[in-house]
């Protein structure tokens, strides 16, 4: 008897158990899911009616200005109310460059026709990677310079930005190809906060990453009349 | 509780034994897989594909067949300049692995003209060794 009572408590755990790991995951893939803010945090104390009130300040991209493949200039007014993907390589990278884009092209085929994300990719050998450089390393990715930008600068806004991405970069002799860098996706919302990090070298995560953009974009309101058709 | 110890053991002894013989089994038949992982995929991709028109795929490519001859040395010191693949042009240079042997490059390559759908001759060692001979003036000093 006792053991019946203990195999039907330890039956209906199991049951209470799934019954949350199943909402867990259907949060997790819902486009409501919140994502977070991150980098350092800081406090701004403004008055109010004579009140002191104290906010938080999310760590913010400051303004930015960089050349893209078309000579024309790309600034944080370019990304004014998008979210963009963006990361950092150089076109003569051996190690993990081609993987990033790879990966990166399969988040601009899932969005291509959405002109409400943008992609953003620093190049960190400006001295190699021209315009021209990166007018023809775009040219063979067949991709759009609407939608996709390869940026180059001064070398050191370059890194100093990549630095508020939270990215690391740096030149490196002893590294192959002579930088190092990381291979991070960087998501970005509308209001230049960082909303997430992805390794974008790993399917699995930039999956996630392309699970995750909708989740900032303002739902569209004829979603619902083109599901019923 | 003598019943699921039991169950454990042997599920143990199981794993143990299919861990062991996937070591011996595999070891010698997937360094040109492990290799290419470590040495070519970054840039070939896992599947062999390529990158669009920047970087040309090894799955299909008659460039393996074209210039069998000079696949090892390549390898080896590495190519810059252009080249056509399956009739496309691409123009990105591509590292040498000089510190890679002859038997390594032999495995790499018949991984190479295996695996993707390709299914061209394998090399052997000693056409490897022929072929780096012929560019052994590359190699640094």
């Amino acid at each position: 008897m006792e053991r019946n009572k203990l195999s039907t408590l330890f039956s209906a755990l199991l049951l209470g158990l799934s019954a949350l790991g199943w909402q867990a995951c259907s949060q997790g893939n819902s486009e409501t899911s919140d994502l977070p803010y991150l980098g350092e945090r800081q406090l701004v104390q403004r008055e109010v009616d004579g009140q002191q009130v104290t906010d938080t300040a999310y760590h913010r991209i400051p303004d930015f200005a960089f050349i893209n493949q078309d000579s024309q200039v790309v600034t944080s007014l370019t990304v004014q109310d998008k979210v963009y993907v963006t990361d950092f390589f150089f076109t003569t990278c051996p190690t993990i460059c081609p993987k990033m884009k790879s990966q990166m092209l399969r988040i601009y085929e899932a969005f291509e026709d959405d002109p409400r994300v943008m992609l953003l990719s620093h190049t960190i050998d400006p001295k190699h990677d021209t315009v021209a450089v990166l007018r023809d390393y775009a040219d063979r990715l067949q991709v759009n310079s609407d939608k996709w930008h390869f940026v180059t600068g001064e070398k050191d806004s370059i890194y100093s930005i990549a630095l508020q991405y939270m990215v690391s970069a740096m030149e490196d002799e002893e590294e192959p190809g002579g930088f190092v860098h990381s291979g991070a996706f960087v998501l970005v919302d509308q209001n230049r906060h960082v909303r997430g990090i992805y390794d974008g070298t790993d399917p699995a995560q930039v999956d996630r990453l392309i699970r995750d953009i909708p989740a900032l974009l303002p739902k569209k309101k004829k979603k619902k009349d083109a599901d019923k058709n | 509780m003598l019943i699921k110890t039991k169950i454990l053991l042997y599920g143990a002894g199981i794993a143990a034994l299919l861990t062991l013989t996937r070591c011996f089994y595999s070891d010698k038949q997937n360094e040109g897989e492990r290799l290419y992982t470590q040495y070519c995929a970054n840039c070939h991709m896992d599947d062999g594909s390529g990158l669009r028109n920047l970087i040309p795929p090894l799955a299909g490519a008659d460039y393996l067949e074209n210039h069998r001859d000079e696949l090892a040395c390549i390898i080896q010191h590495g190519q810059t300049g252009n080249i056509v693949v399956n009739g496309k042009n691409y123009n990105q240079g591509m590292p040498g692995f000089e510190h890679l042997s002859k038997g390594q490059i032999t495995n790499i390559l018949n991984y190479v003209q295996t695996n993707f759908g390709n299914n061209n001759p394998r090399f052997s060692i000693q056409e490897v060794e022929k072929q780096l001979f012929k560019c052994r003036h590359l190699l640094e000093q």
